[in-house]
């Protein structure tokens, strides 16, 4: 019997109830008193020199309240990078600065350049006709391998385009050459991680407010972690002290990392509401969000397997040119080295790792963190290349990969990539797809589609990854410039309800039911007396928010940690009204017991004993019933699993149409299964929609093609299956206190290997090796058109 | 400015508006109905339907002025009479048919308009007919089954809640 409650219930989620009935509060419904509107005139050029610009036309259109430019905000600071990597000489990364508005070059096509403020939107865009523009264009650079090697320079500080040159782990090089030199056989493959753009389907908004009569600015803003945007926008570009500065992330539409990071926008927004003295809001259109949200993959890497005679793992190497875009984002640097390296054991016991990361600037939008973030990358690597090493070695891929795995019984297991997993079992959760997906079924299935004419691969994949980011001190080792703790405040309020504070940020997750379920499990109450608060620096403490799947394991221990904190509290109390010792008090199903006896006082008693301390340990405790606590995790955790699909592929057509998928999913305990089957099911759709359908896609110009739905192919109903998915192999985290994964990046990680696998196990009669994603029905159909010939 | 008069969720209402003014910039700047969402800029994404004389219509793609005397129902109009969730929107929640919700409205739009014409669709119906809504959160597998329930509750079956 499935639970009804608590943790462990698939609760129905109580934030439904306002998005279904559209009373949500998403920023753009936000609507401020006098509020004027901000339209910004971007680059329509990939590279070039401003050598003329005269807004004063547009100062004095209609309905116009201001126009700025770079010049308007001499002494603000750039948008900061929040991770430094160093180079393999130690020196430290090439960091441009980024301006908030263009200043004398423009480096992207979608590079702000000015700032118009009016009445409405319709008059800002109006007045941006009367900007007078010119730009001397200068060759751009797109493709990675053409910028390094010079020529067209983005940054002065960066002569060959290289943000930093990367090696990992660099102690082992030597060891991996030689055991690649004296293999029984190596298995080479050469693969793009095409360039995504995350789409979340609300755009990114601000709304920025100045009261003057207290010196405050609020900023309402479509983000993921509202304090470190204050931080990083407050201490670093504005010089806005935090007391005086309120950032809110109120109901946020979908995020998927790309609302992570500190954008240009928001701080203009901020900054030019006191300027005009009038709250100023921003709205991107999609156009807009798809040549200024920061984009997602965009690898291009060499993989080289070595194995022995029985097709043993003996060494890995691979190289990768990543591409960062114009500017660094946020987060953009940690991503291929120390969220990428880091994971290229993969589920596999390689003893000998060695990566080269060569992070690149290009003439584009910048590139940061996308569901999974770097962990996809090296999960495509390897489990592409271990496929493709099973058919030259003439060995099964399900028996190469379980004969490869870190079995049950090496936990923890130290991987020669640093990290050290702490629980799993490969097998457990390869049985579980296999089963499931009726692998048996697959050769009749085959002969079915082959008599209409179709082909039919099946493909597989494992996937682990590194979540619930991240220890501090280990992040802080390897470049991190902030800790990655959570924190948490819970309060219980006089009449015995509870409101909980959390530094997590909640954009789809649904974390106010979840959380909810936590804190009812543990004291015993209705999850209808626990209240989730999140999102508005003003209300909640310091946190660092939601992303790398570690709103649970993170932000759920720091609010655990609270909890037990509370209990230990109000047992002191109960214990004094009980006329007990304290060590004889229990604590269950929202009572109070004196051991081995009927004495017994429930909770809300207590918790009003505490803000009413007429019969109270005065001297020993102090009245109120709040704890706030933060949670540093131990290590990172390591949710893993198996996905295996089958694919259909119209051999005349090139068309490929996903016939089923199977998701067998490793995530420790579960508190809302509802809810983690929900969060694979978008993760699939996204991987999917990688391995398929997404490419964003520039022309040698820089000139950015798909910038709209017309273009760029988002996943459609009708383009997925109905999706089998389980959670049923669980090896609960051995090192937070819930026992807990992390899921909301998963799906995404582990599907577009097993796509392709199973595409290219379609095509491998025609003898097709390898296809580039996505796998769009021309590059099927021209592949298995130059594999015929 | 032209004055504009319509009927939204049974309520008359009339504004001035630019010739130029859409229908969901009248319904979220005018009325302040903001649960009618703006996703795309190109009569993509569905995160703006809503009803005009009966039919699911993208509000982004119609001007304001084109609905006079028009009857408009949005998402605030789709709840019971006691503000209780309609069939439609109950199925969602049961079925976890939403995440982040900023689609949410322009998919219960649609799918009433679906249901409206076609009482028993199938799986591939379903699909097919969001061919204009984008959701980027729940890879559409619990919004099927959402409105599949959704269909079996107005047709009087009983559906096993999962």
């Amino acid at each position: 019997m499935p639970k009804d409650h608590g943790i462990g219930a698939s609760s129905k989620r109580r934030e439904d109830v306002r998005f279904l009935t559209g009373k949500g509060q998403y920023t753009d419904d936000i609507n401020r008193p006098g509020q004027a509107f901000c339209y910004f005139l971007r680059s329509n050029v990939a590279h070039g020199t401003i050598t003329s610009l005269d807004v004063s036309a547009a100062r004095d259109a209609k309905g116009v309240v201001g126009v700025f430019t770079s010049k308007d905000l001499e002494g603000l600071g750039g948008i900061p990078c929040g991770w430094e990597v160093t180079d393999k000489d130690g020196a430290p990364m090439k960091e441009p600065k980024h301006p908030i508005l263009a200043e004398g070059k423009v480096r992207h096509v979608g590079d702000p350049i000015v700032a118009i403020i009016a009445d409405s939107l319709a008059a800002g865009r109006d007045a941006a006709e009367l900007v007078e523009l010119e730009i001397d264009e200068l060759p751009a650079v797109v493709d990675m391998r053409e910028a390094i090697k010079g020529g067209t320079v983005l940054h002065d500080v960066a002569p060959d385009n290289i943000c930093y040159d990367w090696e990992f782990v660099a102690e082992n090089k030597a060891a991996v050459d030689e055991a690649i030199r004296n293999a029984h056989h190596v298995t080479t493959l050469e693969l793009v991680n095409n360039r995504l753009v995350p789409n979340a389907m609300e755009p990114r908004a601000a709304v920025g407010e100045y009261d003057a009569g207290r010196d405050e600015y609020t900023l309402w803003t479509t983000s993921q972690n509202p304090h470190v945007i204050r931080l990083l926008m407050g201490a670093f570009v504005l010089s806005i002290p935090e007391h005086k500065l309120r950032v809110v992330a109120p109901d946020v539409g979908g995020g998927f990392g790309s609302k992570i990071y500190h954008y240009a926008e928001e701080a203009f927004i901020t900054w030019v509401s006191k300027r005009v003295g009038r709250p100023v809001k921003w709205n991107a259109d999609r156009s807009e969000a798809f040549m200024s949200d920061a984009h997602g993959r965009d690898h291009v890497t060499k993989v080289e397997l070595a194995m022995d005679q029985e097709g043993n793992f003996l060494a890995l190497r691979s190289s990768t040119l990543a591409n960062m875009g114009a500017y660094l984002s946020t987060f953009a640097p940690c991503i291929p080295t120390w969220l990428h390296g880091t994971l290229l054991a993969g589920n596999y016991k390689t003893p000998l790792i060695f990566t080269n990361v060569k992070a690149v600037f290009t003439n584009t939008v910048p590139v940061d963190a996308y569901r999974g973030a770097g962990r996809p990358e090296a999960t495509y690597q390897l489990e592409r290349t271990i496929d493709k090493a099973a058919r030259e070695m003439g060995i099964d891929p399900v028996e190469l990969r379980r004969r490869n795995f870190v079995k049950p019984d090496q936990y923890p297991y130290q991987t020669p990539v640093a990290v050290i997993y702490d629980t799993g079992n490969y097998d457990a959760t390869l049985d579980k797809a296999l089963e499931l997906a009726d692998v048996r079924g697959f050769a009749e299935r085959k002969a079915d589609s082959a008599a209409r004419g179709k082909l039919r691969g099946l493909g597989i994949a494992n996937y682990i990854e590194a979540c619930g980011i991240a220890p501090s001190s280990l992040v802080g080792a390897l470049g991190a410039r902030a800790g990655l703790y959570e924190a948490a405040t819970v309060r219980v309020n006089p009449t015995g309800n509870v409101s909980v504070f959390t530094g997590s940020h909640s954009h789809g997750q649904g974390h106010e039911t979840t959380f909810a379920q936590v804190v009812a499990d543990m004291l015993g109450c209705e999850e209808a007396n626990v209240d989730i608060v999140h999102g508005d620096t003003s209300r909640i403490p310091f946190g660092m928010g939601t992303y790398g799947s570690r709103s649970l394991a993170v932000g759920g221990s720091a609010i655990v940690k609270s909890v037990e904190k509370i209990i230990t509290k109000a047992k002191k109390i109960a214990a004094h009204l009980l006329e007990a010792s304290e060590a004889d008090i229990t604590f269950a199903n929202g009572q109070f017991t004196v051991a081995g006896t009927d004495k017994a006082i429930d909770w809300g008693s207590v918790a009003l004993t505490a803000y009413v301390p007429h019969k109270y340990p005065i001297d020993d405790v102090e009245p109120g019933l709040e704890e706030t606590s933060f949670y540093d995790p131990a290590n990172f955790t390591y949710p893993a699993g198996t996905y295996v699909c089958e694919v259909e592929v119209d051999p005349d057509t090139g068309v490929v149409e996903v016939q089923s998928f199977v998701a067998a999913d490793d995530f420790g305990n579960v508190v809302n299964p509802m809810i983690v089957e929900g969060q694979v099911h978008g993760g699939l759709a996204q991987g999917i929609g990688q391995a398929i359908l997404e490419g964003c896609s520039y022309d040698e110009n820089g000139q950015l093609l798909s910038a709209s739905y017309m273009d760029y192919a988002m996943p459609r109903a009708a383009d997925l299956p109905m999706f089998v998915v389980d959670h049923s192999c669980n090896t609960p985290c051995t090192h937070n206190p819930l026992g807990v994964k992390g899921c909301g990046e998963a799906g995404a990680i582990g599907s577009p290997p097993a796509i392709v696998n199973a595409v290219i196990d379609a095509l491998s009669a025609h003898g097709v090796t390898h296809i580039d994603m996505p796998l769009t029905p021309r590059r099927v159909w021209e592949a298995i058109r130059a594999a015929r010939n | 400015m032209t004055k504009v008069s319509m009927t939204v969720n049974g309520k008359a209402v009339s504004g001035d508006v630019e010739g130029r003014t859409l229908l969901v910039q009248f319904l979220r700047e005018g009325l302040g109905l903001t649960g009618t969402h703006v996703g795309c800029d190109t009569s993509q994404c569905g995160a703006c339907v809503v009803h005009v004389n009966g039919e699911s219509v993208k509000a982004c793609t119609i001007f304001a002025l084109g609905c006079e005397g028009a009857e408009v129902r949005t998402i605030e109009g789709m709840a019971n009479a006691d503000g209780s969730l309609g069939v439609i929107q109950a199925a969602f929640q049961e079925h976890h048919g939403l995440q982040c919700g900023f689609c949410t409205p322009g998919m219960v739009m649609s799918a009433a308009d679906l249901l409206s014409r076609n009482q028993n669709p199938t799986e591939r119906d379903v699909r097919e007919w969001l061919e204009g809504n984008i959701c980027r959160c729940t890879g559409y597998h619990n919004i099927v089954k959402s409105i599949m329930a959704a269909a079996a509750t107005l047709r009087g079956e009983q559906v096993a809640a999962e």
